[in-house]
């Protein structure tokens, strides 16, 4: 049980998904304009992000390891997971309309979203069990949703101050993220 | 013809280079450029998926129904990714190594999906190459560059190919460690970035 504490306390801080290991980055920048939006994609990802995890967990470990064929493990997981995004929308969509509304158009942009490809590689990489997958997965995504919201408070007061010309949008969008990256960086050393 | 073809494929060193026109493909941008030599040889990789995955979308864009047609995309794509993937394996193995988990993530690398997406589904395989060409190239660059800039200020080597460096500063130089933490890849494209606006504009 500590042993999962722990695990789940290095995804989310130590080894942010977004400000450690790069994984993410452009729905990152793209949806944080505005904290409802970035609570609605870290919302999405939470929820996509378990599923794909424990999805291909069981394939890969039944099927891809059992029948020798790593090499297709590219090709199936992004089919998994495209698959997955297309059937949660529309089962979201038929029985409940509510979190549809509002998860609704951050859904198929997941697809592309490299953290939730990026979770799944790191899950067999690492050579996590079933358990251990689980609480990565949810560890992982709630990071990026911690990670987003706090970003999008940020960047809804930049747009109050006023940028020089040449930094604006992106690009102190891009050094904020840095001065981010730099304080979860101290969180290093406390597993 | 000849025309438009140059116009295709020098769009993406300069007007429209990837990531810093088209804040695409940031992923990839942020996590291997520690050093030059990462930064060329995740270049060369997603040129090569570029150039191939917009080539057969290109042939097949009248044969793929229009519902289907990103799952059809991804599928191409993905292939194109494994191959890179065991050629690197077999040949590059080093490099492999050092890349790691960022060679199967070409698959959502939004440049590649974005051109198949924008550009090959409606465009002839000949104009469809030049444009992954250029784009890749552009993304190569854009890499190498970022790459040169955190390696040197971080580390103060540039290594092009192989684990050598061609260039070291003196015994005096001091590492800008941060430069190579993962903040200073943020900080780092932020500024240049910046640059490009500022160059950009006049």
């Amino acid at each position: 049980m500590g042993d999962l504490f722990v695990l789940a306390i290095s995804c989310i801080f130590i080894n942010n998904i977004l400000l450690a290991q790069f994984l993410g980055n452009c729905p990152f920048l793209g949806t944080s304009k505005k904290m409802e939006t970035a609570a609605g994609m870290g919302m999405a990802v939470i929820f996509v992000l378990v599923m794909a995890g424990i999805i291909t967990w069981i394939v890969d470990v039944y099927l891809l390891k059992a029948l020798h064929v790593e090499y297709l493990r590219t090709v199936s997981f992004i089919l998994v997971i495209a698959s997955l995004v297309q059937f949660v929308e529309m089962f979201l969509k038929k029985s409940i309309p509510a979190l549809y509304a509002g998860l609704g158009i951050f859904l198929p942009l997941i697809t592309t979203n490299c953290a939730v490809m990026g979770v799944c590689l790191i899950n067999i990489k690492e050579d996590y069990t079933f358990l251990e997958t689980c609480v990565s997965s949810f560890a992982y995504a709630v990071g990026f949703g911690l990670a987003l919201v706090l970003f999008a408070g940020i960047r809804e007061r930049i747009n109050l101050a006023r940028v020089p010309k040449p930094l604006q949008d992106t690009s102190i969008g891009l050094i904020t993220a840095g001065i981010i990256a730099l304080t979860f960086m101290s969180f290093k050393g406390m597993v | 013809m000849a025309q438009s073809l140059a116009k295709e494929f020098t769009k993406g060193l300069w007007a429209e280079i990837p990531p810093f026109r088209l804040v695409l493909g940031l992923c990839p941008t942020l996590a291997v450029t520690k050093s030059v030599e990462n930064g060329i040889g995740m270049g060369v990789a997603t040129t090569f998926v570029l150039v191939f995955s917009n080539l057969l979308i290109s042939l097949l864009r009248n044969v793929i129904p229009s519902k289907v047609r990103i799952a059809c995309y991804v599928v191409i794509i993905a292939t194109f990714v494994t191959i890179v993937e065991l050629l690197m394996q077999a040949y590059t193995y080093e490099l492999f190594l050092k890349l790691g988990i960022f060679i199967p993530l070409i698959v959502v690398n939004c440049i590649v999906l974005g051109r198949a997406e924008a550009f090959a589904s409606k465009n002839g395989p000949v104009l469809s190459v030049a444009d992954g060409l250029g784009m890749g190239i552009g993304f190569t660059l854009s890499l190498a560059s970022l790459g040169a800039v955190r390696e040197l200020l971080g580390n103060g080597t540039i290594t092009i190919w192989g684990g050598t460096p061609i260039f070291e500063m003196g015994a005096n130089f001091l590492p800008f460690q941060f430069m190579i933490e993962a903040p200073g890849a943020f900080v780092g494209l932020g500024l240049m970035l910046c640059m490009m606006n500022i160059v950009g504009k006049k």
